[in-house]
C-alpha cells in the first residue's frame, strides 16, 4: 500500500519565516514531495485548532504548522501559541483513534531552505508509514 | 547659501548604512540617487551568514529593505556606478557619475538565470570570497536588488575573442543581452551628499607567519561567513576548503591587522571582530555534524555592546567555545596533511602547539584606497587611519559643508551603530534641505475603486510561464484550461512573463473587459511580486486586497523539476486553493489616522537635547521634559570627549540654543505621570511641582538617561580616598593641591559590571579611566598610576589612548572575577592587594586615591514610563528596541523612539547620533497629516463576544481590550492603530467572535477544503 500511497499534506506556513524558507528551498532547487501544499498565514498564531481538524476532514493525511524559530516570532509569541494548539490537536486525534503524529509543529528561520525540504520529506515519510488517514480510508472504502 | 536648495540627495554606497539613509530621506519627501559601484546593493551585510548578538539570519533581515529600495518611487538606483567629480556647494551640488555597462538590458532581464547557465566561462566568485566559481554572466547573489544579471566584461569570451561565443544572447528568452551597451555619464543636481562607502577587510597576506594565501585552510573571517552561509560555496555545509572535510577543530585568531602598529597593519581596534568570532564559533558548532572544538585566541575580549557580554558568557558556558588569551605567532602546515599547526605562547611564557583543521583570521576593517580617493574627489578630509574626520558633537558632519558621512567610513563600527548614523545623516540632510521637501518627489494617484460588494465573484486567473522556469516543467496551457473550469472563474490567460510591462496592461484590460472583481496570479512568489500585481489591479480600479497569489514557481516548478506531471498536478491544486480563497476576498479600506505634529522628548540630557533641537530645526513643536532643574544630564560632569573636545564649552552653548529655540518648550523640574493614546495621538500628563499639564503629541522620544551604580564595595562611601567616576576629575580640577601631593593613584574597572547580577559591560569606563590616568601622568609624570582591569575595551580608535597610557607608564594589571582586588585603609591612605596576571602572585599597592568605574544603570522611573507606553525593557532594565540591528531607535509600538543611555551605556558621539536618528524617525511620522496603517487587522463581532478577555490577554500589542458596555458587561474592542495583524486573538477566541481581515475563517477554510479536493 505504502508504495502507491501518495499522502495529502497541508502545511500552514507563516509569512515571515517558513513561507520564505519554502521559497528559498525552491530557489536552491531542493526537491521534496509534491503532495505537500502550503497555505500562507500571517503568523502561525493565526492557525486555529479548527483549521487543523478541518484539514483532516477535507482529506489531508497529514498537517503541519511551520513558524519562526522560538523566540524569533515577528509577533512575539504566535509560534508558541501555535505549538500549544498543535499539542492540543494531537490529543484530540488520539482520542478519536487517529495517530497524533499526523499533525506536527516545526520551527525554522527564513534562511533554512534545506531544512524546509527536510521537514517536507520527513513528514511525507512519516505519513507514508502511517498510511492514509482513517477518515480518508472510510471514504475510499 | 542661497535659498533655492535642491530637494534631492545623493547616497554614495549601497550597503546597510546607505540603504537606511536613502529610505529615511525618500520617505521624508526627498528624491534620492543611490550610487553603488557593484551590480547590486546590499554591501557586506548581504554576504554575512548571521548577525550578532541575536544570530538573526543577515539576509532575512536585510532583504525587505533591499526590496523597499528597489521599488521606491523616489529612489533612483545607479549600479555599476562611481562618482567622477563634485562641483558646487551645500544645497546645490552638481555630481558627475560614471556608469559602467552591464551588457544586460535591465528593462528586459527577467532574472531567469539562463545566461549564467549557458555561459561557458567560469571565473572566481568574488562574492563568495573566491571560494568557488561563478560564470562571466552572473547575478551578484540570489536575492540581489536589482535582481538583474550582468556580464563581467573582463572575463567574457565575447570581449576576449572579438564577438565570439554569444551563448547568453542566444539562450536569453527575454532578448536582454546587449553587447553594444556603452559607459554612461550622468550629471545630477543634488542638495546634499551622504557618503556611506563602507569598509574593506584587511588583507592578511602580509603576515607570512599565518600562511594566508599559501595554506588553503587558513581563511579570513569573511570567507568563513560564506562557508557558513546556506547560499555560500558549500551551501552551508561546514567543510574546509582544501579537501571538503568536515572539521573537528577550528581556531580563530583575533586582531589580525588591528591593534598592531606595524606600518602595513592598523593601530586601531576594529571594534567588531571579537563579537563576530564568537558568533561564528557558536554557529559553527551548531552547523557541525560532529563534535566541533572551537578556540578563539585573543588579547582582550571586547564585548562592549548591548547583549554582547551575555553572548560571550553563553559561548563559554553553554556552547563550550574555548577562549585562549594568547597571540599566535605562527601557523604552519602539518607535514603530509592539510591540517594546521598553531603555535602560541601563554601569558606564563609557556610555548604551546595545537593542531587545527581550519584557522580563521579575524581580519579588521580598513578604508580602501578607492574610498580615500573618493573622499579626495569630494573634498572630504580623512584622518591618519583613512576614516572621515568627524567630531563627537556632530558625528555625521564632514569637513565639506553639505556632505555627510555614516557607517564604517566614519570609523570602525557594527551594524546598529551604522544604521543610527545613517538616520542621523538623513536628519542632517533633511534639516539642510527642509525648504525643498516634496519638490522633486512624486506621489502616485489611482482611479477610484469600483464597488464590488454584493457582486458575484468574477475571478480572472493569469498563469505565468516565467520563460521556461515554470513553462519548461509545468504544462501551462493545460493548467490554464483547468483554471477556466473552476467555480467563479470567468477569465484565464497564460503569459510568457506575467510581470512584464505589457502583461500589466493586459491584466488591466482583462479586468475592464471581463468585469473581473478578483484576480489570481499563478507565478513566482508573492514575497517579491505581490505588491506589483496589487498595484496593477489598483490601477484598474480594484481594491488591492482582491488579489491572491498561487506560488507555482518557487514552491512548485523549481522543486519538482524532475517530475513535470506532479508539478502540473500541484500547480492545478495550488490554483484551485487560490481561487477558492479569492472568491471570498473582500475589499479592505486603507486605515488612516491623523497625526498631531508635536513631539515630546523625555529627558534633557545630551541625547534628549540633541533630539529636541533636531526636531525643532525641522519645524516641529517639541516639548522637552527634564526632571532636574537644569538641562545637561550626565554631560554636566564630563570634561573632555575621548577625541579631546571640551564638553563643558559645547554644552553651555548647546543648552542656550535649546532653551531659546522658538519651537522648543522646556519643562524643568517636571516628571511624566501618565501617557495615553497611540501613534500620532498621545496625551501625556506632566507634573511640575504643583502644576499639572496635559500635552498632546504625535510622537515621543525616550531619552531618560542613566546613572552610576552606588556601591559600598572597595570602601566606597567609607573612605574619602575612594571616589567614583568623575569625582576624581573634580578633585584634579578643584583641589589640585591634593592631587599634587599624591604619589600613587589606582583605578578599578568593572565595579558592578560584568558580574552575575549585572552581566553587561558598561562600555565607556575603560576609556574614561584611561583618559583620567593620562591626565594625571601629564600633570605629574612621576606619579604611579595603576589601572586594575578585566579586559581593556578601548574599542575603535580609542585604542590610541590605551597605547599612549602604556607609553606614559600607566601600569595595567588584570584581575579576574574570582580574585578581585582587596582594598583596606592603610594609615592615611589605602592599601590595595591584587594578583598580578604576569607574575601570578599578589601585589600590594599603596594608594593615595582609588577611583572606581562603577556600572552604568538605567534611571529609576524608566520602568514606569515603559509600562505607560507598553514598551519592553531588557533584563537589565534598559529599553529594548524593535530590532537590535536594523531598528535601533524604534519600538514595535509605533510612534515611540529611544536614544542615549536609556538604551544602553554609550559615549557622547553615539548618544548624539542615536538622538538624531530618533529625531529622523519621529520627523518621518510628524511630517505627515495622516498615516496609513496596515489594514489587515482583527475585527470583533460584538454580538458573539462574551467579554471573557482571553483576547486581551493573548495580544502582545495591547490592540484588543475589554470595554464596559452598559447592560452587557464587557466586550472586546479593537484598537486597529495598534494591531499588527498576527491573528492570535482570532484563533484563540472561544466564541469565534473575532475574525481577521484577509485571513478570515471562511477564507482559510475554503483554501484548505480546496486543497483536499483532488484535481
Amino acid at each position: 500500500m505504502s508504495d502507491s500511497f501518495e499522502p495529502q499534506i497541508i502545511a500552514f506556513c507563516c509569512k515571515y519565516c517558513a513561507y520564505a524558507a519554502a521559497d528559498l528551498a525552491g530557489s536552491m532547487r531542493l526537491s521534496y514531495p509534491s503532495n505537500v501544499k502550503i497555505t500562507q498565514v500571517p503568523c502561525t498564531g493565526r492557525v486555529d485548532i479548527v483549521h487543523l481538524l478541518r484539514a483532516f476532514e477535507n482529506g489531508a493525511d497529514g498537517v503541519y504548522v511551520a513558524g519562526c524559530m522560538e523566540g524569533d516570532c515577528h509577533f512575539v509569541s504566535g509560534n508558541l501559541k501555535a505549538r500549544k494548539r498543535v499539542e492540543y490537536v494531537k490529543k484530540t486525534l488520539a482520542e478519536l483513534g487517529i495517530e497524533p503524529e499526523r499533525v506536527e509543529m516545526y520551527n525554522l528561520s527564513s534562511a533554512m531552505g534545506p531544512r524546509f525540504a527536510e521537514i517536507a520529506n520527513e513528514m511525507t515519510a512519516r505519513i507514508k508509514k502511517l498510511g492514509p488517514s482513517p477518515l480518508n480510508n472510510k471514504k475510499a472504502a | 547659501m542661497s535659498k533655492d536648495v535642491i530637494g534631492s540627495v545623493m547616497v554614495v554606497g549601497g550597503g546597510i548604512a546607505g540603504i537606511q539613509s536613502a529610505l529615511d530621506l525618500a520617505n521624508a519627501g526627498f528624491l534620492v540617487y543611490m550610487v553603488e559601484k557593484s551590480p547590486a546593493i546590499g554591501g557586506v551585510m548581504s554576504a554575512l551568514d548571521k548577525t550578532f548578538p541575536t544570530n538573526d539570519c543577515s539576509m532575512c533581515i536585510l532583504s525587505p529593505k533591499l526590496v523597499e529600495v528597489g521599488r521606491h518611487k523616489n529612489i533612483k538606483l545607479l549600479t555599476l556606478s562611481e562618482i567622477e567629480s563634485v562641483a558646487g556647494e551645500a544645497g546645490h551640488f552638481t555630481v558627475t557619475v560614471r556608469e559602467q555597462p552591464r551588457y544586460i538590458d535591465m528593462e528586459k532581464c527577467i532574472a531567469c538565470g539562463k545566461c549564467a547557465e549557458k555561459c561557458p566561462r567560469k571565473v572566481e566568485n568574488s562574492y563568495n570570497q573566491g571560494l568557488n566559481k561563478r560564470k562571466a554572466a552572473y547575478v551578484l547573489y540570489p536575492q540581489a536588488v536589482p535582481l538583474k544579471y550582468a556580464i563581467d566584461k573582463d572575463n567574457c569570451i565575447y570581449f576576449e575573442k572579438d564577438g565570439k561565443c554569444r551563448a547568453c544572447e542566444k539562450f536569453c528568452p527575454a532578448d536582454a543581452v546587449d553587447f553594444k551597451q556603452q559607459e554612461k555619464i550622468h550629471t545630477l543636481e543634488v542638495g546634499s551628499i551622504i557618503m556611506s562607502p563602507g569598509f574593506k577587510c584587511f588583507d592578511p597576506g602580509i603576515y607570512e607567519r599565518y600562511g594566508y594565501g599559501i595554506l588553503p585552510n587558513v581563511i579570513t573571517s569573511m570567507e568563513f561567513e560564506r562557508v557558513l552561509s546556506a547560499s555560500g560555496p558549500y551551501e552551508g555545509h561546514l567543510v574546509r576548503p582544501s579537501d571538503k572535510k568536515e572539521p573537528k577543530k577550528i581556531a580563530w585568531l583575533q586582531c589580525v591587522g588591528s591593534r598592531d602598529i606595524r606600518e602595513d597593519a592598523h593601530g586601531y581596534c576594529s571594534g567588531v571582530c571579537c563579537m563576530y568570532a564568537i558568533k561564528e564559533a557558536i554557529i559553527a558548532k551548531e552547523h557541525a555534524a560532529q563534535d566541533l572544538d572551537t578556540a578563539i585566541f585573543f588579547m582582550d575580549m571586547r564585548t562592549h555592546g548591548k547583549g554582547f557580554e551575555q553572548t560571550y558568557n553563553r559561548a563559554k558556558k553553554e556552547s563550550g567555545v574555548r577562549f585562549v588569551r594568547a597571540r599566535v605567532h605562527t601557523v604552519e602546515a602539518v607535514h603530509g596533511s592539510d591540517d594546521l599547526k598553531v603555535m602560541y605562547s601563554t601569558e606564563a611564557g609557556e610555548l604551546l602547539t595545537e593542531i587545527f583543521d581550519i584557522v580563521v583570521l579575524s581580519v579588521g576593517l580598513e578604508i580602501s584606497d578607492e574610498v580615500k580617493s573618493l573622499a579626495g574627489k569630494l573634498g572630504v578630509a580623512v584622518d591618519a587611519d583613512g576614516f572621515a574626520a568627524a567630531g563627537s558633537f556632530a558625528p555625521v558632519v564632514t569637513s565639506r559643508p553639505g556632505v555627510f558621512v555614516c557607517g564604517a567610513f566614519a570609523g570602525p563600527k557594527d551594524i546598529p551603530q551604522s544604521v543610527m548614523e545613517a538616520s542621523a545623516a538623513s536628519s542632517a540632510s533633511a534639516a539642510l534641505l527642509a525648504s525643498s521637501r516634496n519638490t522633486l518627489t512624486r506621489e502616485k494617484s489611482y482611479p477610484s475603486e469600483l464597488p464590488v460588494g454584493g457582486e458575484e465573484p468574477r475571478v480572472g486567473v493569469f498563469v505565468c510561464h516565467c520563460g521556461t522556469n515554470i513553462g519548461g516543467i509545468v504544462d501551462v496551457p493545460s493548467v490554464k484550461t483547468y483554471a477556466e473550469s473552476l467555480p467563479n472563474v470567468v477569465f484565464a490567460a497564460d503569459n510568457l512573463f506575467t510581470c512584464s510591462q505589457d502583461t500589466q496592461e493586459n491584466i488591466r484590460k482583462a479586468i475592464q473587459e471581463n468585469r473581473l472583481n478578483r484576480v489570481v496570479v499563478a507565478a513566482c512568489t508573492p514575497r517579491t511580486h505581490e505588491p506589483l500585481f496589487q498595484e496593477t489591479i489598483r490601477e484598474a480600479g480594484l481594491n488591492p486586497y482582491l488579489f491572491e497569489f498561487a506560488n507555482i514557481r518557487d514552491q512548485n516548478s523549481w522543486v519538482h523539476q524532475h517530475n513535470p506531471e506532479a508539478a502540473t498536478r500541484k500547480a492545478k491544486d495550488l490554483i484551485r486553493m487560490a481561487v477558492a480563497k479569492a472568491s471570498l476576498l473582500e475589499p479592505i479600506d486603507s486605515l488612516q489616522i491623523e497625526v498631531n505634529s508635536n513631539a515630546l522628548v523625555i529627558g534633557g540630557g545630551l541625547a534628549g537635547m540633541s533630539a529636541a533641537l533636531n526636531l525643532a530645526d525641522q519645524g516641529f513643536k517639541t516639548y522637552l521634559v527634564e526632571r532636574e532643574g537644569r538641562l545637561g544630564g550626565h554631560a554636566l560632569h564630563l570634561g573632555k570627549t575621548w577625541k579631546g573636545e571640551d564638553v563643558g564649552a559645547f554644552l553651555s552653548d548647546f543648552s542656550k540654543r535649546v532653551e531659546s529655540h522658538q519651537n522648543i518648550e522646556v519643562l524643568r523640574g517636571a516628571e511624566v505621570s501618565n501617557i495615553d493614546g497611540f501613534v500620532g495621538n498621545f496625551t501625556t500628563t506632566v507634573q511640575a511641582g504643583s502644576e499639572t499639564r496635559e500635552i498632546q503629541h504625535g510622537a515621543v522620544i525616550l531619552a531618560t538617561g542613566g546613572r552610576p551604580l552606588e556601591t559600598n564595595e572597595y570602601l566606597c562611601g567609607q573612605s574619602e580616598r575612594v571616589t567614583k567616576w568623575h569625582e576624581l576629575e573634580y578633585l584634579i580640577e578643584n583641589e589640585p593641591e591634593k592631587i599634587a601631593k599624591a604619589k600613587s593613584i589606582v583605578f578599578i574597572q568593572c565595579v558592578g559590571s560584568r558580574e552575575p547580577e549585572r552581566p553587561y559591560c558598561s562600555k565607556i569606563c575603560c576609556t574614561a579611566s584611561i583618559m583620567t590616568a593620562i591626565r594625571l601622568k601629564e600633570k605629574k609624570p612621576d606619579m604611579r598610576v595603576y589601572i586594575l582591569y578585566r579586559d581593556i575595551r578601548t574599542f575603535g580608535q580609542r585604542e590610541e589612548l590605551y597605547r599612549k597610557a602604556r607609553e606614559m607608564g600607566v601600569i595595567f594589571i588584570r584581575y579576574t572575577l574570582e580574585e578581585k582586588p582587596k582594598v583596606e585603609k592603610h594609615g592615611d591612605g589605602l592599601l590595595i592587594t591584587v594578583k598580578d596576571h604576569v607574575l601570578g602572585r599578589p601585589l600590594q599597592i599603596p594608594a593615595d586615591y582609588l577611583n572606581l568605574a562603577t556600572a552604568i544603570l538605567p534611571t529609576e522611573g524608566q520602568k514606569q514610563i515603559a509600562q505607560m507606553l507598553k514598551v519592553p525593557l531588557n533584563d537589565e532594565g534598559f529599553y529594548l528596541e524593535a530590532h537590535i540591528k536594523l531598528r535601533p531607535v524604534d519600538f514595535s509600538t509605533d510612534g515611540v523612539f529611544v536614544c542615549g543611555l536609556a538604551h544602553y551605556p554609550k559615549p557622547v558621539e553615539e548618544s548624539i547620533a542615536q538622538a538624531q536618528a530618533a529625531a529622523t524617525r519621529a520627523a518621518g511620522l510628524l511630517g505627515r497629516k495622516t498615516i496609513d496603517i496596515e489594514p489587515i487587522v482583527s475585527v470583533v463581532n460584538e454580538e458573539k463576544c462574551i467579554g471573557c478577555g482571553l483576547c486581551e490577554m493573548s495580544c502582545a500589542f495591547g490592540a484588543i481590550r475589554l470595554k464596559k458596555i452598559i447592560g452587557k458587561g464587557f466586550r472586546a474592542e479593537n484598537y486597529s492603530a495598534l494591531c499588527k495583524g498576527c491573528g492570535v486573538c482570532a484563533a484563540g477566541c472561544p466564541q469565534r467572535a473575532i475574525d481577521m481581515k484577509h485571513f478570515r475563517e471562511e477564507q482559510i477554510l475554503a483554501a484548505i477544503q480546496a486543497g483536499g479536493a483532488a484535481a
